[in-house]
């Protein structure tokens, strides 16, 4: 496997290295995820809101956020950041900030359409069995728009996985940054390293996003 | 025939503007069953959804047992518990079992132990011959079994007044006879009921009442074999008529 550089991962940390990157960008995504989630679940119910102004202001974020290039978003949150209120956030936590704006603005339109498209009925008979609106929404509503939800979901956990990649623009040392590295630090002595760095990288997305996907199948196949 | 159980006054209702119900009082008693029949779009659907406030009102007002219904939104899930609703397109919950269609409002709104109220929902599922599917999920029930499963689900809550909308409106005709039989087994047992149906034969043999509705009022009202038999408007014969057919051939 001369000629793919392959030779390149074992020298010295380098595997270590390519798979802390990985953990950083794991590490980012998931927790930007996890905010996503539950943040986007509130997002997509204040979005069904009659109320004219919480309409506007949701709309206005939601659009905000998915106009904006990811990478526009991380300058502003971590250059931006610095120069209008002198914070000194780290690359990582600036990171993680805009996945999680991102990540809700997105899976909150995503729940509010599969709230809208649940059949008025399936309301008004939780109403009229005497179940409040709170017990409406969490037992008879919220169950069935996650079901509905699932594909997209695993959809977007997926993209955001995989956007983590841009991150190494502000100088977070995810997996792509030390692929680049060690390409770098090689390019005389292994000029094909490129290959078979890259593709190891992409082998790694692939089983960093490969189990969400079967996650996602037995789901559904459990709840069909 | 025992106390006054629900009384609508001077109900008006409105649709952007359109007016649907106009001027309508009714009383039913204890232990009546009252049929409401006439044209579509006579406002008959939309009385019963007054009555459990699943329709704001423009005016008038209607008493659950000396309760004002529309009087205070946050009263209502307590109020809704003694009315049991039945739709044309029974609205189980999909993801959920017969079973726990059944439990979900006796656990969730009236606090009881599961144990107590899958008693209750197994013994009502026999009643009406669905014990065995229990565990199945409503899309393996055909329309007239998920009918009778939504009508147990209403059931188990003790409601002292049933509305039926239309429950068999959706039915393929075979089924529709395995639905009323339950309905009639509930008026044996002294139920007080609110239907509506476009089930004529029916409505003769369950109703105590029956109510002509047309134009957002009560037209005619009385006994079935009067109504059936008598109608003494010209509007209700019209209607009925529009049921039985000249024969054709010699």
């Amino acid at each position: 496997m001369q000629a793919l550089g392959f030779e390149v991962l074992w020298k010295g940390k380098n595997f270590a290295r390519l798979m802390g990157g990985l953990w950083v960008a794991l590490r980012i995504s998931l927790i930007a995820v996890g905010i996503s989630l539950v943040a986007g679940v509130l997002m997509g119910a204040l979005m069904t809101r009659k109320n004219p102004v919480v309409k506007a202001l949701t709309r206005l974020y939601l659009e905000t956020v998915r106009i904006m290039p990811q990478m526009v978003l991380l300058f502003l949150a971590f250059f931006g950041t610095t120069r209008w209120f002198g914070w000194n956030l780290s690359g990582e936590t600036a990171s993680v900030i805009v996945f999680a704006l991102w990540g809700t603005a997105e899976m909150g339109d995503l729940v509010r359409g599969a709230l809208e498209s649940i059949p008025r009925h399936q309301y008004e008979s939780a109403a009229a069995l005497g179940l409040d609106g709170k017990q409406s929404f969490l037992y008879v509503i919220l169950p069935q728009t996650l079901r509905r939800l699932l594909p997209q979901v695993i959809n977007l956990v997926t993209r955001m996985i995989k956007t983590t990649s841009l991150v190494l623009m502000i100088g977070v040392v995810e997996m792509l940054k030390v692929a680049q590295q060690i390409i770098e630090a090689n390019r005389m002595k292994v000029p094909n390293a490129a290959f078979g760095v890259y593709l190891t990288v992409l082998v790694l997305y692939f089983l960093a996003c490969w189990p969400v996907s079967l996650l996602a199948k037995a789901l559904e196949k459990r709840w069909s | 025939m025992g106390r006054e159980l629900l009384r609508i006054e001077h109900l008006h209702k409105e649709f952007e503007g359109k007016t649907v119900l106009d001027d309508l009082s009714l009383t039913l008693r204890e232990g009546e069953v009252a049929v409401i029949v006439g044209p579509s779009g006579c406002g008959k659907s939309t009385l019963l959804r007054c009555v459990n406030a699943l329709e704001p009102v423009q005016g008038g007002s209607i008493f659950l047992d000396g309760e004002e219904i529309h009087a205070d939104p946050r009263k209502l899930p307590q109020l809704r518990q003694k009315v049991g609703m039945v739709f044309q397109s029974y609205e189980l919950f999909p993801h959920k079992s017969i079973l726990d269609n059944i439990t979900l409002a006796p656990r969730m709104v009236q606090k009881r132990g599961r144990e107590d109220a899958e008693a209750e929902a197994l013994a009502l599922l026999e009643r009406v011959g669905l014990a065995d599917r229990a565990k199945d999920y409503p899309r393996q029930l055909s329309g007239g079994q998920k009918q009778r499963v939504a009508i147990v689900r209403s059931l188990i809550m003790h409601p002292a007044l049933m509305l039926f909308d239309e429950v068999t409106a959706a039915l393929d005709p075979e089924m529709v006879r395995e639905v009323l039989d339950v309905l009639l087994d509930l008026a044996k047992q002294g139920r007080t009921m609110l239907i509506v149906t476009h089930e004529m034969q029916f409505a003769r043999a369950v109703a105590d009442r029956i109510l002509f509705l047309d134009d957002g009022g009560i037209v005619e009202e009385g006994r079935p074999l009067d109504f059936f038999d008598h109608p003494k408007t010209e509007r209700a014969q019209r209607f009925l008529n529009t049921f039985t057919f000249e024969t054709v051939k010699e």
